[in-house]
């Protein structure tokens, strides 16, 4: 029971991760990105790349140099995800929604088998393991570095809350969120805001990225196309485009997929995680936290 | 009476453009036709059929993202449910392949309603996430569950058996084809110009202004899935039909992003357009052999290339029907045009 949880925990928090990014960019561009879970491959294979040429330096450090590596990477993905934006998204802000989504399925496309072309089509192993001593807590089975990993996440989703709730930055955010048109009257630069937010997901998407490849031990150019699936499922469950929804939905999730598991079977899980969004969205599209989702004239 | 005096002067101008429409469906049709004496070879065969396929999933999917302007991304799924459901029970109670059309249709459906049904009242965008965790969905239940023939699919599918006439042999079974997929895609391009045609692409261009004009909009939108449905479920059975043998591996998003893919490239709503998209898409990875570890690369890049400087694609639909439904301008330059 308490395993189940845990476990619950530990993946929702990558889930919740990813999520924010996701929800986040909906929230103020209304834009489904569906080349975020791949920007969590790309920091995967961004932390790799460095693992592999900071060679024996950082296996011998462990733990410190990971988190070193992590902020790599999450600064390379943010660029990417601001780059991204500039180019594929910007020139459609106007255009009708059915373009912008076209291109962010292209964009999806382009970034796994680039990155199939980079690094080829077999799964790589990271360089680092998490492996680490179990200790039982609460008759729960959990190693330090999960714990670790966690915490990590922990950190990095109280970071972005002060970031959005307590700066200027943040404040801008919310502002077009509601209302762009007038944010932009007000003397917001809103592009540079978007900007902004694209990095801030795409970097935390990142650190998932790092984090689930030093856990998991194997990375491959297709690892994003579920977990941006599961991640969406968790901001819908959360209620989209709201920051605390997002956090809890990936919890929610991860724990649904846990005890889903359990119940049923692990080829199952999957299909239960997306049952259940189906679901959700004929109960309560608006999520456990969010808004009316009716469509803006 | 007024209503049928707009009819007949809105007849008038698809009635021009029919000619047009006919001699290039007839075009198309000859093509077909005629392939298999420029290469008849086993190989051949099978290439241009694979091709007629992915033209019929092309029309249906055409019918949800090209009229109605719902992208749907787990498009394979329904094609999954006509291939194993006529598989099945082809295989394991021996029915004849037409037999199964009627259950395959019903399949079809109730997916489209399962999926549509609860999905279609929200946002647009929410179809298009949704539709994706669907074909998953049935990716994933068809390699688990031990009546569709776990990770190795079911094999021992029929050939097609037309009231007695064999038509399993691969110059048989293409020329079926060729008269099947022809008349899919008249049928898809018919009820795009019927009325609930004009219905999905009012709804595409302004949902709150068909709604004000008393269009049910979820209705129609759901109609535009369920038509969608159907016809990826009997590109299935034909599917099933061609390579004998169905897996999972043959319904990934993969295949659903190269659907969409051939309508977007080929131009969202044109018959034609989607046509050629379609062969274009299914025939380029047999000519680019070498290249194909930088095909999808490349389609992704297109993609986004396509939306951002030609978003109505290579063949556009009727580029004109957005002048000539707005204020007549089409009808008031004639005279002039006359004059001259």
């Amino acid at each position: 029971m308490s395993q189940l949880l845990w476990n619950g925990l530990f993946v929702g928090s990558f889930y919740a991760l990813v999520a924010l990014g996701y929800s986040m960019v909906y929230g103020i561009i209304k834009l489904l990105n569906f080349a975020h879970g791949d920007i969590y491959m790309l920091g995967a294979f961004t932390g790799f790349a460095v693992l592999t040429l900071g060679g024996g330096l950082v296996s011998s450090l462990g733990f410190l140099a990971l988190l070193v590596v992590l902020v790599v990477a999450m600064l390379a993905t943010g660029v990417f995800g601001l780059v991204l934006e500039q180019v594929a998204y910007r020139p459609l802000r106007n255009a009708p929604r059915l373009s912008v989504l076209i291109t962010a399925v292209g964009a999806s496309f382009a970034i796994e088998y680039g990155m199939r072309l980079v690094a080829g089509p077999n799964p790589q192993v990271y360089p680092v393991r998490l492996g680490g001593q179990a200790v039982e807590v609460l008759g729960a089975r959990l190693t330090l570095q999960q714990v670790g990993l966690v915490l990590i996440a922990v950190v990095l989703m109280a970071g972005l809350q002060w970031l959005v709730m307590g700066t200027s930055t943040g404040r801008a955010m919310r502002a077009i969120s509601m209302d762009p048109k007038a944010s932009l009257y007000m003397g917001i630069n809103v592009n540079k805001v978007i900007s902004r937010t694209f990095f801030l997901g795409s970097a935390l998407a990142g650190a998932a990225g790092v984090m689930a490849g030093a856990y998991y031990g194997k990375i491959d150019f297709l690892m994003g196309f579920i977990i941006g699936l599961k991640a969406f499922t968790a901001a819908v469950i959360g209620g989209i485009g709201n920051i605390k929804g997002a956090m809890l939905g990936g919890l929610a999730l991860g724990m649904l997929e846990s005890f889903g598991t359990a119940w049923l079977g692990g080829q199952w899980r999957d299909v239960f995680a997306f049952g259940f969004l189906i679901l959700f969205l004929t109960v309560r599209p608006t999520g456990i936290l969010g808004e009316r989702v009716t469509e803006r004239v | 009476m007024r209503a049928t005096a707009g009819d007949t002067s809105q007849d008038g101008r698809p009635r021009r453009r029919l000619p047009g429409n006919r001699s290039l469906a007839g075009l198309g049709i000859l093509v077909a036709v005629l392939a298999p004496f420029v290469d008849a070879s086993d190989y051949a065969l099978s290439v241009m059929t694979s091709a007629l396929l992915f033209v019929m999933l092309a029309a249906g999917l055409n019918i949800v993202v090209g009229y109605c302007g719902l992208l749907d991304l787990g498009y394979a799924a329904f094609f999954a449910i006509g291939a194993y459901t006529s598989g099945i029970l082809a295989t394991r109670l021996h029915w004849p392949l037409l037999a199964t059309v009627p259950v395959v249709i019903a399949a079809a459906v109730l997916a489209g309603i399962v999926i549509g049904g609860p999905t279609l009242r929200l946002r647009s965008d929410y179809l298009a996430i949704v539709t994706l965790g669907f074909g998953e969905i049935i990716r994933i239940t068809a390699t688990n569950l031990s009546i569709t023939g776990g990770p190795s699919g079911i094999y021992g599918i029929p050939g097609l058996d037309v009231f007695g006439v064999d038509l399993s042999g691969p110059v048989g079974f293409y020329y079926a084809c060729v008269a099947i997929v022809a008349l899919a895609v008249l049928a898809a391009a018919r009820l795009g110009r019927s009325r609930i045609g004009r219905a999905w692409r009012f709804v595409r261009e302004d949902e709150d202004a068909a709604e004000a004009m008393g269009i049910h909009t979820y209705k129609v939108k759901l109609a535009a899935y369920i038509a969608g449905a159907i016809w990826g479920g009997l590109a299935g059975i034909l599917f099933g039909a061609q390579l004998t043998a169905i897996s999972p591996q043959s319904f990934t998003f993969l295949q659903s992003a190269l659907i969409l893919m051939a309508v977007v490239l080929g131009g969202m709503g044109s018959t034609p357009g989607i046509v050629v998209g379609a062969v274009f898409v299914s025939v380029l990875p047999e000519l680019l052999r070498g290249a194909a570890d930088y095909r999808f690369f490349l389609f992704g890049v297109l993609l986004i290339v396509v939306m951002i400087f030609r978003p109505q694609g290579v063949w556009p639909s009727r580029a004109a029907e957005r002048l000539t439904g707005r204020g007549r301008s089409g009808t008031s330059e004639e005279p002039e045009g006359a004059l001259q």
